[in-house]
């Protein structure tokens, strides 16, 4: 073969590639806002038992991974996400499907280092910088305020 | 009012996680640990907690929410216990959401198996 | 004397016979546009197993066992069976090797291996080392997605350039002697890496490996795509295909009768396939059946067969490593 570059080619690659990204944001919007609103409601009801601000918070988290989890397991989430792409992926119920999916994927591979690692796998970098940025942003915090010891 | 706040913004904050996911060849993997990311130097900056005042779950929900929590639990933390705090405050506040996740995830494990698609 | 024209395309003047072929595909690939061509359907994904890795050793035992029995032979008349998968240190022929204990020569070419396995086994038969070799590979979707992309409840999208790993198997078994289909030439082709990166679009970085073959085949046999009933390659699908085309075009070659096996299995429309087949499994399935019939029914007198394989593995793209591809071509006639 005598004509090939490689740059015109990936030019060419590139030009093909084209995502239906309209009709993905219009569903990431609704399916995220959709469930948002859930959450809202949640929060609203558990507001009205009589929680405080912050366990109203924490019950509305627990509720939603629940419901990912267990849309998982019976293996709804993943069609549903198919369409709304980023409007599942980035609510909690996202997380949730994150941990859950690979935990029941690699049963196979035993209790211990099959579900017990493997449940990381695709979230873990979400608590490891999720953690690791709040500590340092609380250290420059604790040093700009001033705290005390 | 507050369903519509929560629906818009969630929504906007999910549409935005789509562009990158579709323009920029971004993996979903990478844009999690972004919002993650984002929400707590934001709520550091005093940015993110106003938003959560108007939209509600609209901006507790998504993983900029995740970062949220974990920001204010810092900060609890150093108003509590000073420079422990800093430590401990996060995942304190989160506590609920990683542990339900951890064993729901387990329970899930073993009632479920994945199907073929 | 060596067995050679042009630059490297090899000439098997012994005629290595396809005697036997089986294939065996799963669910999905039975509802698509071949259907009716498959020898065997397994139904649920599990074949019967425990894991999917099992169930895909199982469905090379049975596509081996299928073609043996076709062929009229029986085990002991193997000489050796080249062939292998997608998973790592290729478990599942590993594994069907191990119950039908012939002797083994494990290949890995990604999705080229089929192709792969039958230039292997022609040269062993040419060379006179044996009367009846095995050529098979398999792959299956949900082992595949597993080892290579995501769980396969994972709520993730795939893109429009995404192809769907074949659940299946094919064999076949050569023999020196019979009444074809014959194979009569092949060309090993190289490893080209054309800097695509996007795990996404497989068909992206294997047309270049398959343009390079297919160039380096016609110099060598001073043919042209004309000469062929037909161009199949191996999973480039829809897209994939399309590049390949305008890959020729651009060195001018017109290939009208060029058709992909990834992009014939299924009916992208209906069965949410995006860019088409791929694996191991898809140029497998398709060759022992749609293509290796047609022969037998006289409807396609001579044609290429051109499996196409993806060379990267998880670690070499978290890496920052770019796609290699390659592609092999045999040509087999009747």
């Amino acid at each position: 073969m005598q004509h090939f570059s490689k740059k015109e080619y990936q030019k060419q690659v590139s030009k093909q590639e084209k995502s239906p990204w309209i009709k993905n944001l219009i569903w990431a919007y609704c399916v995220g806002g959709a469930i948002c609103v859930l959450g809202q409601g949640i929060l609203t009801y558990a507001k009205q038992m009589g929680l405080p601000k912050e366990d109203a918070g924490c019950v509305t988290s627990i509720t939603l991974i629940f419901l990912s989890g267990l849309l998982t397991g019976l293996g709804v989430l993943d069609k549903i996400a198919k369409h709304a792409g980023a409007g599942t992926i980035v609510p909690i119920t996202g997380f949730a499907n994150a941990i859950v999916s690979p935990a029941m994927e690699f049963k196979n591979e035993g209790f211990i280092l099959g579900v017990g690692a493997k449940m990381f796998v695709i979230a873990g970098p979400v608590i490891v910088y999720g953690i690791c940025s709040s500590v340092i942003g609380g250290l420059i915090y604790y040093l700009i305020t001033g705290g005390r010891l | 009012m507050p369903y519509l706040n929560a629906f818009l913004f969630g929504g906007f904050l999910c549409a935005i996680a789509q562009l990158l996911i579709d323009f920029t060849k971004m993996t979903p993997a990478r844009i999690l640990v972004l919002y993650v990311s984002a929400g707590v130097i934001l709520t550091f900056l005093g940015l993110y907690n106003p938003l959560v005042e108007i939209f509600g779950a609209g901006a507790t929900v998504p993983l900029t929410g995740f970062g949220n929590a974990l920001a204010n639990g810092v900060i609890k933390g150093i108003g509590e216990k000073g420079l422990l705090g800093v430590i401990s405050g996060g995942l304190t506040a989160c506590a609920a959401g990683i542990s339900a996740a951890i064993f729901f995830g387990y329970l899930f494990a073993l009632i479920f198996s994945s199907k073929e698609k | 004397m060596t067995k050679t024209i042009g630059k490297r395309t090899l000439i098997f003047p012994s005629r290595p016979s396809v005697n036997g072929f089986y294939s065996v595909v799963g669910e999905k690939e039975a509802q698509g546009p071949l259907k009716d061509w498959f020898d065997l359907t397994i139904g649920e994904g599990h074949f019967g197993e425990d894991s999917w890795e099992k169930a895909e050793s199982k469905l090379i035992e049975t596509a081996t066992m299928g073609a043996i029995e076709q062929s009229k032979l029986s085990l002991t008349d193997i000489n050796c069976f080249f062939g292998g998968d997608l998973l790592n240190q290729c478990i599942s022929a590993n594994y069907a090797l191990r119950s039908l204990q012939i002797p083994f020569l494990g290949l890995y070419g990604a999705c080229s291996t089929m192709a792969e396995s039958l230039i292997a086994g022609s040269v062993f038969l040419d060379g006179e080392f044996g009367k009846n070799v095995i050529c098979s590979t398999s792959s299956h979707f949900c082992s595949a997605e597993r080892q290579f992309r995501f769980p396969l409840e994972y709520g993730g999208q795939r893109p429009p350039t995404a192809q769907w790993t074949v659940t299946g198997s094919g064999a076949c078994v050569l023999s020196k002697t019979g009444e074809g289909p014959y194979i009569t030439h092949a060309t090993i082709g190289k490893v080209i890496d054309a800097g695509i990166t996007d795990l996404n679009n497989m068909g992206a970085a294997m047309a270049p490996a398959a343009c390079h073959t297919l160039c380096a085949f016609l110099e060598d046999t001073n043919t042209t795509p004309q000469d062929y009933d037909k161009i199949f390659t191996g999973d480039l699908g829809s897209i994939g295909k399309d590049l390949l085309r305008q890959l020729l075009s651009d060195n001018a070659i017109t290939a009208e009768n060029l058709e992909d096996c990834g992009d014939l299995i299924f009916d992208s429309e209906t069965q949410d396939t995006h860019a088409g087949g791929s694996g191991c499994g898809c140029s497998a399935s398709v060759l022992n059946s749609y293509i290796l019939k047609q022969m037998k029914q006289k409807k396609l007198k001579k044609i290429l067969f051109m499996a196409t394989g993806a060379l990267m593995s998880p670690t070499s793209s978290l890496q920052g490593e770019s796609i290699p591809a390659i592609a092999h071509l045999v040509q087999i006639e009747i």
